[in-house]
């Protein structure tokens, strides 16, 4: 007889196998992108240890293979990492526990694992998704992106193969699925455009900072708007809204 | 990329994951900011992809990364699976390549 706890542990196994297999191939492109961009090897393999979040590597060794400074790459990095903000209070309450758990499972909060921990209402449910996603998710990505150094560095030809295609095609998959929403498109498109026609005039790295400004056009009423009190008020209850935010990322199987 | 930049890039990061569990008694995110760090990182994503597609430091990067770029978003809003679209893009490229254009 199925027990129904195997039947959605082995669904669970198998939805994370294919999310790790998807942001593997990612983790491969990655590494031997950043190689074969002349970047020494240990450059994508400590940064997937320590940043461990695949459209900010992505965008900052982007930033540095166009030419850019480091301070632009870091910048970059790290307005795409905001999110994590949000998603940490998604989750606060299955990385509870001791210290070392808090820390550890900080460092494991991801797009795909925020959305597996918020696909169940269950704690027990919550923390095993939590948990099963990112540390598998950890392992797999390291494991890929030092594939990937390895395969770029044997490579010698990356645009015979088309290998710088597969950068910027990978970011507009990640951005897809946000897209949806009408405003987030305007201000993408404006920020790109504006991005795009600076390119020639600025150093490398400030053209995709500029495109923040098309965020002015996308939503006038963010600039205009005064601050709500909410900010810092006492929250009555877990942020409902980040499940929304993890979903649009996560269908694209971001990271 | 310097190691300090690594480390920079990874301190903070690493301080936006744990800020929420550290502060999740004291502090909420309105909708309307969670809207707003979703956004900016959709700008930026979109940006960098366009930057990336279309030029290599400043100048034209030539038609046939953008031609694999473009294949693969067809298939990406199409919801192809992320390896297709990545493998699409750079077969793309090359095949134009090996057909003469740059």
């Amino acid at each position: 007889m199925r027990m129904p706890w195997r039947t959605t542990e082995s669904a669970l196994l198998r939805d994370v196998a294919l999310v790790c297999l998807a942001d593997g191939i990612v983790g491969v492109s990655f590494g031997a992108i950043a190689v074969a961009g002349g970047l020494p090897w240990w450059v994508p393999v400590v940064m997937s240890l320590l940043v461990f979040a695949g459209g900010a590597q992505f965008a900052a060794v982007g930033v540095v293979l166009a030419g850019g400074s480091p301070l632009a790459a870091v910048a970059a990095g790290a307005v795409l990492n905001t999110r994590l903000f949000p998603y940490g209070l998604a989750v606060a309450d299955v990385t509870d526990g001791h210290w070392w758990v808090r820390l550890l499972g900080a460092h494991v909060t991801t797009d795909e694992s925020v959305a597996f921990a918020l696909r169940h209402d269950d704690p027990a449910r919550r923390r095993s998704a939590f948990w099963t996603c990112g540390v598998t998710l950890f392992t797999v990505w390291n494991v890929a992106v030092l594939l990937g150094v390895l395969a770029g560095s044997m490579v010698t030809n990356t645009a015979a193969f088309g290998l710088d295609a597969t950068f910027p095609a990978v970011l507009m998959a990640l951005a897809l699925p946000t897209l949806a929403d009408r405003r987030t498109r305007t201000a993408a498109f404006s920020g790109a455009a504006a991005a795009v026609a600076l390119t020639p005039f600025l150093p490398a790295g400030l053209p995709v900072l500029a495109a923040l400004s098309g965020l002015a056009v996308g939503r006038p009423g963010w600039l205009g708007r005064p601050r709500r009190p909410g900010w810092l008020a006492r929250r009555p209850r877990r942020a409902v809204a980040a499940g929304a935010t993890v979903g649009e990322l996560q269908a694209g199987g971001e990271h | 990329m310097p190691l300090l930049a690594i480390a920079a890039l990874a301190a903070m990061t690493y301080a936006f994951r744990i800020a929420g569990p550290l502060l999740r008694d004291r502090v909420t995110v309105p909708p309307a900011a969670q809207r707003f760090f979703t956004s900016a990182a959709a700008v930026l994503l979109v940006a960098l992809a366009a930057t990336s597609a279309l030029a290599t430091g400043h100048d034209f990067a030539g038609w046939a990364r953008p031609a694999g770029v473009a294949a693969a978003g067809v298939l990406a809003a199409r919801r192809a699976p992320f390896p297709v679209v990545v493998v699409a893009a750079a077969a793309v490229t090359a095949l134009l390549r090996l057909g003469g254009i740059k």
